[in-house]
């Protein structure tokens, strides 16, 4: 596989992956051809197309467009199954996925996408060890962050120096911040796999 | 200082994180480029600061703000900063940074070659692994050289998640660092036996990319990969391995005798099973459908090879059932399999096209679809599917596509199918030659194609290589350029005014056909023309010479030496017209021609008999050179292309030379002002001549201000009728014959054809009597029932002798796969495979088109 966009429906990118280093230049002029490409296809049309000298897989769940680039000799329904794949496990891990957690949490998808796909090959094909390695990789990480905490604003000024409550005050934060972000939200955030019938 | 920190602590409370600038964004939907620029000059302050969170935080916007088209490569040293913190947290966000915009142009990628290494060594297996994922997408050649060791010990680290990254990587070091194949090859086939899943699939993908491309090195690995279809349950690994097998049956045909029946059985029940559920279920089935479907060309593939090598009788019932099967498909509803369908036909198609044939209907039925890529994958097909006798049925239907096509892309591609249809293995197909010129002119009707140059050099090659068609094909070409339709369109380079340059050649080459040669030569030398692209008004004008020699030869055989002086006048007329051109070639070719013009003028007024000396110039026949003939040219015994055959200067010498030059001292500007005072005298001196020569000269035009007017007064020229051409009717063009009246004209001919035969057959039958049992005359025509209209003889292109067609210099020199072609089996390395001789050859090689321009003439 060459390369892996996200996109909306109003031809803005949520995530691209380039598996072969590509010039910023060169890579800006693709993505935007591309999609005006995929974008005036017509939903009722197959999923296929030859675009320059790759062949181009996408398929839309709800409001995202997802869109592979391989190469010529590759299997196409094999991607198509990727893009699958990869929209399984995002739904696993975020719960009902949308376009919001994307755009929000966008490290974690390609974390995820990460552990799915390496070097534009196959890495894992169970879900079950995807998913895995990304929520211990997770775990690594919230204990660290509580670890550094030290230099908590809130620890300090409350001098509140164990590490027990050190963590409510993150996580009070946490909440704080995220049911602030969601409140804010203008547009409905909806499960993609829910839009799709396949929830 | 305490409360320095405690200030900057609270500081940080209200920078912007990720989830502030991604809102921050969205508020800002009127100004946002402004917004991200606050943004970034915020995030360069926290760049600066020494607290790593604090620049994981920056990094990991910056990350984003990359993903929407921003540059950050000025961060790239900071990203690195990052990369090398001890705590996963912001490890993690530096390599995913790094992954994101490092290329190979970066310069900091070479600092990181430690820091990778110690993360690869880590207990961590998650650091490791991020070190490992970061590292695929932004590997180097300096990188994986240096880290090539490193990455084949962790293929065999105790953890299996390890285990898989490792392997997966490494197909990304060897396409950096070819010469890590092999010693990194024995444990790679070691990983194939894997216990843990994941690590076998890896290491199936990873060999399965290296022997797709150089799949003769891996025929050793067959019995394995066998063993591993026929135990494995894995559908992804099952693919990849079908698909191997795919590569490896066209070396070793043994393989393909065993693999079939497995296959077969697969086919039978994955297929059936699978579309059944499609039809119930649509999204759910689709790994089922990957199977059978690479299945179906595999297994085709090796059908094929056990036909030759065996002689099964059964492989033809197998082919069947693959292409009922996929005949399902492509009648399907859901878009996706219709697509397939046809792509693994014609698969099928380029071993078996007799049983694709059948299916013709179906595949002119999805022409019609309103969707492009098949529409296009049903074009692929049909190149498969003409044969003599429906030829020239199915490129009638595609003009009609043709015409109805909305999008130039689409119509192009059609333009370039139906060249390719017809043209195919030397125009096999095409019984009726008038046709297809004719099919040729119609697409000449296309506007805004990129593709004439195309069609120009299919009508070159025709006329060229079917003597019996030139009289036809000069009659049309002499229409094209009198028509004028071609001039109006745009002239851009390549569009369908190249045309144009086909037409003229084949005009002036073969100029004894023109019933008219007269007025083609007029209409090759109109104003307009100038407005062509330069290469083409070369042709023009060295045409319009081949013409006048035909021209000339015409009078002087009618003894009508006032029509011959008239035609030279006309060419000197017009032709400063081409003198002035921007074009080099094309002014160097006027005044040539001009000054020829002029001389045979002269001669022509003291009634000298000169046509037959201005025809010897373009006498001789130009025979087709195969494209390839020039590199074919073996290099002559003796000839060393690499020796010099001065010896250079020395470097001292020439160094030397220099400031010692012996006209440095003089002044150069006076010596130069000098040089053009002469100039202009002797051009005054010159011009005074001329003027009194033109006024003694009684052929000489007095210059007048408009070259219309000159056209009128012209003597000779009023008798060549000028046609007026209606172009408000852009869809016929007036007096072309029509394609459509070959078809009918070549039914009625073969209905004839069909009759006179039965009757000769009976007269046979009679005469034979009861010789053999019956014959079969009712079924439809066979491929050699159909003769061609004319004794058709179609020059091949000529080849230097003991030259072979075949060659394998095709492949291209750049591809990174080719110095992957190791032979695995070998332990000694050898060079020598990688690197092909390239031969020099002194001449230039021409261009089989451009045969016009070898022929220069002296005056």
């Amino acid at each position: 596989m060459r390369f892996m966009l996200l996109f909306s429906r109003q031809g803005k990118l949520r995530l691209q992956k380039w598996y072969t280093a590509t010039a910023e230049r060169d890579k800006k002029k693709m993505v935007r051809e591309l999609m005006q490409v995929v974008l005036a296809r017509k939903p009722k049309m197959c999923s296929f197309l030859e675009w320059r000298d790759l062949k181009i897989v996408y398929k839309r769940y709800a409001s995202l467009y997802f869109c592979c680039a391989v190469e010529e000799q590759d299997n196409e329904l094999i991607t198509l199954e990727v893009i699958h794949r990869f929209v399984e496990l995002l739904d696993k891990y975020f719960g009902s996925v949308c376009e919001l957690d994307i755009i929000f949490n966008f490290e974690k998808a390609y974390f995820i996408l990460d552990e799915f796909l390496m070097g534009g090959e196959i890495q894992d094909t169970s879900k079950k060890s995807v998913l895995k390695a990304i929520e211990q990789a997770d775990l690594l990480q919230e204990v660290r962050v509580c670890d550094s905490l030290n230099w908590c604003p809130c620890a300090v000024h409350f001098s509140m120096p164990t590490t027990n409550k050190c963590e409510r005050v993150s996580s009070v934060i946490c909440v704080c911040l995220s049911s602030a972000c969601l409140s804010q939200e203008d547009e409905s955030p909806r499960s993609v796999l829910e839009e799709m019938g396949l929830a | 200082m305490a409360l320095k920190i405690v200030k900057g602590s609270i500081d940080r409370m209200f920078d912007k994180n990720l989830q502030d600038l991604v809102r921050g964004i969205r508020n800002h939907k009127e100004d946002e480029a402004k917004y991200i620029s606050t943004c970034i000059d915020e995030i360069k302050q926290e760049l600066k600061q020494d607290n790593i969170a604090v620049k994981a935080n920056a990094v990991c916007k910056l990350t984003y703000l990359q993903m929407l088209g921003y540059d950050i490569s000025w961060a790239a040293f900071n990203i690195v900063e990052v990369m090398s913190s001890s705590k996963f947290t912001y490890k993690r966000i530096g390599y995913l940074a790094a992954s994101q915009c490092f290329h190979e142009g970066t310069d900091v990628i070479m600092l990181t070659t430690n820091q990778i290494r110690k993360d690869l060594s880590s207990p961590n297996q998650y650091d490791t692994g991020v070190a490992l994922t970061g590292l695929s997408c932004f590997v180097t050649p300096d990188l994986a050289r240096d880290l090539a060791n490193d990455i084949m010990t962790l293929m065999s680290h105790t953890k299996p998640y390890i285990r898989k990254k490792a392997v997966l990587i490494m197909y990304k070091v060897f396409l950096k660092y070819p010469e890590s194949l092999r010693p990194a090859f024995p444990r790679l086939k070691e990983k194939l036996e894997d216990p843990d899943p994941g690590v076998q699939s890896a290491a199936v993908n990873v060999i399965c990319e290296l022997a797709r491309r150089n799949p003769k090195n891996y025929l050793s690995l067959a019995p394995l990969f066998f063993k591993l279809m026929t135990s494995s349950t894995n559908n992804w690994v099952l693919i990849k391995i079908i698909k191997l097998f795919g590569a490896l049956t066209p070396l070793e045909p043994r393989l393909g005798k065993k693999l079939i029946e497995p296959l077969t059985n697969l086919i039978h029940s994955r297929l059936v099973i699978t579309l059944h559920r499609a039809s119930v279920e649509k999204n759910v089935c689709l790994i089922g459908l990957v199977l059978p479907i690479v299945c179906v060309c595999v297994c085709v593939s090796n059908a094929v090879l056990i036909s030759l090598s065996s002689g099964m009788p059964n492989h033809s019932a197998s082919i069947q059932l693959c292409v009922q099967k996929l005949r399902i498909l492509i009648e399907d509803s859901d878009q996706n399999l219709k697509y397939l369908g046809l792509l693994a036909m014609s698969k099928i198609l380029k071993t078996h096209p007799k049983s694709v044939q059948s299916h013709k209907d179906l595949i002119l039925q999805c022409l019609d679809d309103k969707d492009e890529s098949i529409r296009l994958r049903a074009l692929d097909l049909l190149y498969g599917m003409v044969s003599k006798k429906n030829l020239m049925e199915i490129v009638k239907k595609l003009m009609l596509h043709v015409d109805k096509a909305e999008g130039t892309t689409y119509r192009d591609e059609l333009l370039t199918k139906i060249i390719d249809i017809c043209s195919q293995s030397n125009y096999q197909y095409i019984t009726n030659f008038e046709w297809y010129i004719s099919i040729l002119v119609e697409l000449t009707r296309l506007e805004g194609t990129r593709h004439g140059h195309l069609i120009a050099s299919q009508m070159l090659d025709v006329a060229i290589r079917v003597k019996a068609i030139r009289g036809f094909a000069v009659a049309q070409m002499a229409m094209l350029l009198d028509s004028g339709h071609l001039l109006t369109g745009n002239m851009q380079r390549n569009g369908i005014c190249e045309v144009l340059y086909a037409a003229a050649w084949i005009c002036g080459e073969f100029s004894e056909h023109l019933d008219d040669p007269m007025q083609t030569l007029e209409a090759m030398l109109r104003p307009k023309v100038a407005s062509l692209p330069g290469h083409i008004q070369a042709v023009y004008v060295q045409n319009a010479a081949k013409l006048f020699a035909t021209v000339l030869q015409k009078h002087e055989g009618a003894t009508d030496s006032q029509a011959a002086q008239d035609t030279s006048q006309l060419l000197i007329e017009r032709l400063p017209l081409f003198v002035q051109s921007a074009n080099l070639e094309v002014q160097e070719r006027a005044s040539c021609i001009l000054q020829l013009v002029k001389y045979i003028q002269k001669l022509q007024q003291k009634d000298v008999e000169v046509a037959e000396e201005v025809s010897a110039l373009f006498a001789g026949e130009l025979n087709p050179v195969a494209p390839k003939a020039q590199k074919k040219v073996p290099v002559p015994e003796g000839l060393d292309l690499d020796a010099w055959i001065n010896e250079p200067p020395s470097e001292s010498e020439s160094e030397d030379e220099k400031p010692k030059a012996v006209f440095a001292k003089e002044e150069p500007k006076q010596s130069r002002a000098r040089h053009i005072e002469v100039d202009e005298k002797e051009l005054a001196r010159r011009r005074e001549a001329r003027k009194q020569e033109q006024a003694n000269n009684p052929f000489y035009i007095k210059s007048s201000p408009s070259s219309q007017k000159v056209y009128q007064d012209a003597p000779g020229v009023e008798h060549i009728p000028v046609v007026q051409i209606d172009l408000s009717v852009p869809l016929k063009v007036p007096g072309m014959p029509m394609s459509e009246q070959y078809l009918k004209l070549e039914e009625e001919r073969r209905q004839k054809e069909r009759a006179d035969k039965k009757k000769k057959d009976k007269k046979k039958k009679k005469r034979e009597k009861r010789g053999k049992g019956k014959r079969d005359d009712s079924g439809p025509e066979s491929e050699e029932d159909i003769t061609p209209a004319h004794q058709v003889d179609i020059v091949t292109e000529e080849m230097p002798e003991n030259a072979l067609p075949s060659d394998d210099d095709d492949k291209d020199p750049n591809d990174p796969h080719k110095a992957l072609d190791i032979d695995l089996d070998k332990y000694v390395p050898s060079a020598e495979n990688t690197l092909h001789k390239v031969t020099v050859c002194m001449l230039h090689a021409e261009k089989q088109g451009d045969l016009s321009i070898t022929r220069h003439f002296l005056v």
